[in-house]
């Protein structure tokens, strides 16, 4: 069954039609072409696919598309404006803080929540937000001090 | 040595950072192309089990389904050293998760359901669960006609009628003879499980197959030129048939070397009738159906002098290679190398046994064995230091390679070859290897159930490799005096096109900014490279790169001293400009050059400049059959690690306090990215040590399918601290000097905590994963006791 959804994604509305068991993510990787999320386990268990939902940072393989309905969303698109990179963003490249890059987008959402709630988050608090964002390649220290350098601990 | 470097050594920022933190950087995944169709596998539930039928027709039937394939379609046999792994499996199935039948249609959930419509019957086998059974005469044959697989012959060797599928010998000296004389012996078995590599983008591909046979491939590869070959070879199809795209890779770890799923995603797009098709596995099957690394049952036995010199080992390593060696038989052969670490040892008899069984096959993963065998070396190196009443690091130190010394398969080590000994002393000395603690410090932890120790291990590793395994690289100008740079090997996050780049442009005196290199190789537009492995790119890749600066600079000062009317040798190159060396104010700016040179009359001159370079390994020999003796090392790069860990006796936690690595590279090309491998291999080295295990049932069915079952590092594993340390002894032919160093850090990380466990506890543990769980017990065990 298909249905149509009202979504904001990144400032912008969209009217969209999906099927009724898809994910958020696919919704925002195969209908809006947001392909800058990433999908690593589709199980809610490595933090790739994370976006901001309704404030909130959350895995969104792991939310239906129909929750969506109503729904103001942020995803990595919405980092950079009008062609300059976001203050996370220039801060990742700065501390080496990717390789592979497809743990970033993930990361760099999650990180962006916390900020959102709190622009000062202690060390501790970094962890608790980002410790279900999996990375493979870095070793983590550059990703926790990009962030850092942002929270101005 | 005096170096004045611009660019080597600095930590400039690497090249893809902006695509990757923008969410630009399009993966395989985030690829859309008209008609795009997708994949999805149907795969085997048991371990071992013959086919007795497969039943399609409801899964054809369905509507919006294009293509159903079967092992009636995909019998054709891959491998890159060994020929032994059907496309699809066709008489029988020999590990769960192997794909039995695969689907194409308009969206991947009518894929999904097409697969869940096929109907399978099975006869199920005995399954062959454990490599000592394995080697029986009496066990169950994983591949009856092992005799009848092509190989790479002559480098590798089949015992047909068994389960081995590849037996590498190492004999230097007499060892029988030695063991007579040895003051002690001590002989220990070390076991590993298989663990995952768990790149967090599986190995998406997409294939169009078109009428005629024209083959376009995308494919999350470290070897798109490798693919091309083995594609080729498996549909006997001209290599001019075949394009293989590789463009950003989301993690591989030697996992996403060789050739994966095109060709069964090649075989789908074909009975698609040309449609392509993609396949983005999901973790699941990354897990099962994708290839893990091998496990291994290492017996060592060491016989040394009270003095401490060892003079006698013999070692047998069981790889358990899981159901195909396609890439693993090269793993036994890198482990029998590397047999008995960075040690002089006269007598020496090695035998490595690539063994076939009915789990998940394994496959190339940083350091291919070494990481293994180094568990087992290192810690032997330890226990035989206590039974000695010697010190671990005295102990190593009089036997480790030195300059004049010969590796076990003969080959000279000389002043250029690297310092282990160097790294070794660089690491206890920051760690403080030699200070005990005090007292009240241990006092003070016991109190609170704490345990605290130290200790060192070391390293080694050379690419294993081809001894033919070749680079090439082209380095063109653009109009405006920049320059494009092109390789055939992949940047999947190591940083390789930073240091490309970093090279050129302190080879040309060159404003950095100004070289591009492409994220994307294709086979048909991109100058050849072997495959991204074995930490071969900065050496291989790189003297191409230098090679093809000088190429293109030799081209530019001859265009030059025409246009400045002055003889070759009287011109020089920098900032961009070809200058008189006695008269500077005498220049030409490359924008004037790049396209060829015009005269105010009109007359031009020169033409587009493309430097052109390439590199193969020198002077690499096949190994003897019979004793292993040869020279299969580009280079060695040695390095040590120490940690101090701190043991919860409560919970069986292992905490790393301080971590120290040292590697001997040669030259630090960019200290930023060497940080980044050496901290990000240290993590994945730190998960295997503790919690990372490919688990089966009693029946061989993959129980460990997912991120909850089987976990890798997060942010809270990380060692509270990390220090990175370099010896810089130049490899002559190594770029700047450079060597390797994407693979070493994963290198004795488990051995080296595995000693200071030893150290902190006296409990000696001689098989992995080191887990909480498994330390309490030991630890209350022992208090019973």
């Amino acid at each position: 069954m298909k249905r149509n959804i009202h979504v904001t994604v990144n400032g912008v509305s969209y009217d969209v039609v999906c099927s009724e068991n898809a994910t958020l993510v696919s919704l925002l990787r195969e209908e809006l072409g947001l392909t800058g999320t990433k999908e690593g386990c589709g199980a809610g268990e490595c933090g790739a696919c994370t976006v901001i939902f309704n404030g909130e940072p959350v895995n969104s393989c792991m939310v239906m598309a129909m929750e969506a309905e109503g729904a103001e969303i942020y995803t990595i698109e919405s980092e950079a404006k009008n062609g300059r990179l976001s203050d996370l963003q220039q801060s990742f490249l700065d501390h080496n803080a990717l390789q592979c890059g497809f743990c970033t987008p993930g990361m760099i959402m999650s990180a962006r929540a916390l900020l959102n709630r709190n622009p000062h988050p202690s060390k501790e608090e970094i962890l608790e937000a980002m410790e279900g964002n999996l990375c493979r390649c870095t070793g983590y220290e550059t990703i926790l001090a990009a962030v850092q350098a942002i929270a101005g601990e | 040595m005096e170096k004045n470097y611009q660019y080597i050594g600095q930590s400039i920022q690497r090249h893809d950072g902006v695509d990757k933190v923008t969410g630009t950087a399009a993966y395989v995944g985030d690829l859309k192309m008209n008609g795009l169709l997708q994949a999805r596998v149907k795969t085997s539930p048991y371990a071992h089990a013959n086919i007795i039928s497969i039943d399609t027709g409801k899964a054809e039937a369905l509507p919006g389904v294009r293509a159903v394939i079967t092992g009636r379609q995909g019998a054709a046999k891959l491998g890159i050293y060994m020929v032994d792994r059907s496309i699809i499996a066709t008489d029988k199935v020999r590990h769960y998760g192997e794909v039995v039948a695969a689907v194409a249609a308009v969206d991947a959930e009518t894929a999904q359901k097409a697969v869940d419509l096929i109907e399978v019957e099975y006869e199920p086998l005995p399954a062959v669960l454990d490599v000592k059974e394995a080697i029986k005469p009496e066990s169950p044959l994983v591949h009856e006609k092992l005799g009848e697989y092509a190989h790479v012959k002559g480098v590798f060797f089949p015992i047909p009628g068994t389960n081995v599928a590849s037996n590498i010998k190492i004999r230097k000296g007499n060892t029988e003879e030695a063991f007579k004389k040895a003051d002690l012996i001590i002989e220990n078995t070390y076991e590993q499980p298989q663990v995952f590599h768990i790149p967090l983008e599986t190995h998406g591909t997409i294939v169009q197959w078109s009428p005629g046979d024209k083959i376009k491939i995308y494919s999350s590869s470290q070897s798109p030129f490798s693919i091309r070959d083995l594609f080729s070879v498996a549909f006997n199809l001209p290599k001019t048939n075949i394009e293989v795209n590789v463009s950003y890779v989301g993690g591989g770890f030697g996992g996403k070397s060789g050739i994966h799923m095109e060709p069964l995603v090649g075989l789908l797009s074909r009975a698609a009738g040309g449609q392509p098709v993609k396949l983005i596995p999901q973790r699941e099957e990354e897990c099962a159906t994708l290839p893990c690394r091998q496990g291994l049952v290492a017996r060592i036995k060491t016989g040394v002098t009270k003095e401490g010199r060892i003079i006698a080992e013999e070692a047998e390593y069981l790889w358990d290679a899981g159901a195909y060696a396609d890439y693993g038989v090269n793993i036994g052969r890198a482990g029998a190398v590397t047999g008995c670490g960075p040690y002089d040892i006269e007598n020496v008899k090695v035998d490595s046994k690539t063994v076939y069984t009915n789990h998940v096959f394994g496959t190339a993963y940083r350091g291919f064995g070494h990481p293994e065998v180094f568990f087992g070396i290192e810690r032997q190196r330890d226990l035989i230091a206590k039974a000695l009443n010697m010190d671990p690091t005295e102990f190593r130190l009089k036997n480790l390679l030195m300059p004049g010394s010969k590796t076990i398969t003969g080959e000279l080590i000389t002043e250029n070859t690297g310092r282990v000994d160097l790294c070794l002393k660089q690491v206890a000395e920051a760690i403080g290897l030699n200070t005990p603690y005090t007292e009240e410090e241990k006092a003070q932890w016991a109190k609170q159930g704490k345990y605290r120790a130290k200790a060192a291990a070391v390293l080694q590793k050379s690419p294993a490799m081809p001894t033919w395994s070749a680079s090439s690289a082209l380095l063109q100008m653009n109009e405006d005096g920049t320059m494009r740079l092109s390789v055939g090997g992949v940047d999947y996050g190591q940083g390789t096109y930073t240091v490309m780049k970093q090279i050129v442009a302190e080879r040309l005196d060159f404003p950095i900014e100004k070289v591009s290199i492409s994220p994307t190789i294709n086979t048909n537009l991109s100058p050849y490279d072997w495959q991204t492995v074995a930490s071969r790119m900065t050496v291989l890749c790189g003297v191409a790169v230098c090679e093809a600066c000088d190429d293109l600079k030799e081209q530019i000062l001859e265009l030059g001293s025409i246009i400045l009317r002055a003889a070759k040798h009287e011109v020089a190159l920098k900032d961009e400009y070809v200058y008189v060396k006695q008269n500077p104010h005498q220049r030409v700016h490359l924008c004037n050059m790049a396209m060829g040179y015009t005269f105010e009359n009109g007359n031009a001159i020169g033409g587009p400049l493309i430097g052109r370079g390439k590199s193969i390994a020198q002077g690499l020999t096949n190994l003897d059959a019979e004793t292993g003796q040869g020279k299969t090392a580009l280079d060695w790069t040695y390095g040590a690690h120490a940690v101090e860990i701190e043991v919860d006796k409560k919970t069986g936690d292992i905490d790393i306090l301080h971590m120290v690595s040292s590697l001997d590279i040669g030259q630090v090309m960019n200290a930023a990215l060497l940080r980044g491998q050496v901290v990000g291999g240290a993590l994945q080295g730190i998960g295997t040590t503790f919690y990372e295990a490919v688990h089966y049932d009693e029946q061989g069915r993959l129980l460990t399918r997912n991120f909850t079952d089987y976990k890798i590092p997060t942010f809270r594993d990380v060692p509270k601290k990390v220090e990175v340390l370099n010896v810089e002894t130049p490899q002559l032919d190594g770029p700047y000097g450079a060597r390797g160093c994407g693979e070493h850090p994963l290198i004795s990380v488990t051995s080296v905590i595995a000693n200071a466990l030893a150290n902190a506890t006296g409990e000696e543990f001689l098989d992995l994963p080191l887990s909480a769980d498994r330390v309490y017990l030991r630890l209350n065990e022992h208090k019973k006791g």
